[in-house]
């Protein structure tokens, strides 16, 4: 098995204040999602969400407000699954819920130390 | 017969008492001669007992007994008293005057130090569990050979090898310090847990033996609790988790000593006391910012003591399952997932999420969960897989339970 970094991507603005009804809502297909993975055996880190605000450093003492550095895409979280191979890690990324509202997943196998 | 019962019950409740204070006033070292000493004296009770006339205060006779032989052995075996006086001398006066203090606050104390020299990861779990069974619960070979199914040689072997092993790597009974409590707790806390598990889902036909062991574990989960440095969150959510299972005992095995399933248990046998005793350690437990799978677990079954199906009772489970699951992988805890999942959200979306459960496929448990999804879905495939659950079951009770069902599709 090999494990795999799955980059939760989606558009920059859309961080409105949320109810606790609606963030259930949105918290349930993400914790089912991973909830589903885990029962397969196949979450190897159940990851963090990110918080929107953040910070770009770059060479010469220059920092700029913002997480993301060029795109309008943020990333919004991160989870670390088990897979046989890429393409089983892409397969498994079609469920995500990040789908549904118009972002994308970034597969990236981890490189053992 | 008045004092072979009365006997047996003394040995369950004292050896082990005896046991521990004689033991860490030896040392982990000499734990054999503190169990031969414990254990000639109720051979010494039996053999007078019978004879003679009981006497007025057995348990004190006990006590006094167990005492005079430490001491003997101390006088005669000099090398050894040397050794041990030099311990000793930190805790009395002189030497001479040995005192074995049986008072109730040492009795804990030593069964509480006793737990955590006993709950080693160096050693197996079932051999922490054999151990604990033996010197914490005064059990006897054969209850623990029953308990695990297997024969008194394995237990005898499994527990001589586990001393050694502690012995070898110089195990104290005493109290791990405040920094180091949290750590060597976990080890307690999951061999109490399992100690729990092996009476609660046991296939030993043995009834009685099987609540014994849950009673014992929720004992001694109690005298962690009791015990003020280790009355912490995580304690205090297995005891709640150990009274919400044990609420169901009498409802969840019938007459025969088969298991009754949760759908079909009579909720009026469901024991109250034991459940509200579970409430108010579930909100001891919800102190402090550490979430163990104990708090997850006890969650799920206090959910478990409402009978009536509301969706808010299933979606409650389901997540309690997601994030068990997230933190700690384990099939029973994957299987249960997907039963909530049909209940909150529809045999359907179960499916589809069984169906990815490939790692359990030689599990009849996972073809009997198939089987109850497909069942008014697709009765053929229901049928097949209740079939490869029936090739698959080991237990006569679980066979049973799974004829009954292909029955009920026809």
């Amino acid at each position: 098995m090999n494990e795999f970094l799955l980059i939760f991507r989606r558009e920059a603005a859309f961080d409105t204040q949320l109810t606790p009804e609606q963030l259930q809502e949105i918290s349930k297909p993400w914790q089912d999602w991973m909830g589903g993975l885990a029962a397969q055996n196949k979450l190897a880190n159940p990851g963090s969400r990110l918080n929107s605000d953040g910070k770009v450093v770059k060479p010469n003492n220059v920092v700029t407000n913002g997480a993301y550095v060029e795109v309008k895409e943020l990333i919004g979280g991160y989870i670390v699954i088990k897979a046989a191979s890429l393409d089983e890690a892409a397969e498994i990324s079609k469920g995500c819920p990040i789908l549904t509202v118009g972002g994308n997943v970034e597969v990236r196998q981890l490189i053992p130390m | 017969m008045k004092e072979e019962l009365l006997l047996s019950n003394l040995f369950r409740t004292e050896y082990r008492k005896l046991t521990a204070v004689l033991a860490r006033l030896f040392g982990f070292e000499h734990i054999q001669i503190a169990e031969d000493i414990v254990s000639d004296t109720f051979l010494l009770a039996s053999d007078t007992w019978g004879q003679n006339k009981l006497p007025e205060n057995p348990t004190a006779w006990l006590y006094t007994v167990a005492k005079n032989k430490a001491k003997d052995h101390l006088k005669r075996n000099a090398i050894f008293t040397k050794k041990i006086t030099a311990n000793l001398k930190a805790e009395n006066s002189t030497a001479e005057e040995i005192e074995i203090d049986l008072s109730e606050k040492n009795i804990n104390d030593s069964q509480l130090q006793m737990m955590f020299a006993i709950c080693q990861p160096i050693i197996p779990a079932e051999a922490q569990i054999g151990l604990a069974l033996r010197i914490l619960c005064g059990f006897s070979i054969d209850e623990i050979a029953d308990a695990f199914l297997t024969n008194k040689e394995t237990i005898n072997k499994r527990l001589f090898r586990a001393k050694e092993k502690l012995r070898g790597n110089n195990v104290q009974i005493e109290f791990p310090g405040a920094d180091q409590i949290n750590q060597r707790l976990e080890t307690v806390l999951l061999t109490l847990y399992l100690l729990f598990n092996e009476g609660y889902y046991s296939i030993s036909g043995n009834t009685n033996l099987r609540k014994d062991l849950c009673l014992e574990a929720m004992r001694l989960t109690y005298l962690l609790i009791e015990n003020k440095p280790t009355d912490l969150p995580a304690v205090n959510a297995l005891s709640s988790l150990m009274c919400f299972h044990a609420s169901r005992f009498e409802a969840r095995i019938d007459k025969n000593g088969e298991m009754i399933i949760y759908d079909e248990q009579d909720s009026s046998l469901w024991n109250e006391e034991l459940i509200s005793r579970g409430k108010n350690y579930l909100i001891k437990a919800a102190h402090g910012d550490q979430l163990t799978r104990y708090h997850l677990e006890a969650a799920i079954a206090y959910w478990h003591t409402i009978k009536e199906d509301t969706p808010e009772k299933w979606e409650n489970v389901l997540q309690l399952y997601n994030k068990l699951l997230m933190l700690e992988y384990s099939p029973m805890a994957a299987l249960n997932r997907t039963y909530a999942l049909a209940k909150a959200d529809g045999k359907e979306k179960a499916i589809i999420e069984a169906e990815k459960l490939i790692q359990l496929t030689d599990s009849h448990l996972y073809h009997s969960l198939l089987g109850w999804l497909y069942t008014a879905i697709d009765n053929e495939k229901a049928l097949a897989h209740l079939q490869a659950a029936l090739k698959l079951a080991k237990s006569k009770g679980e066979k049973n339970r799974i004829v009954k069902n292909i029955k009920a599709l026809n």
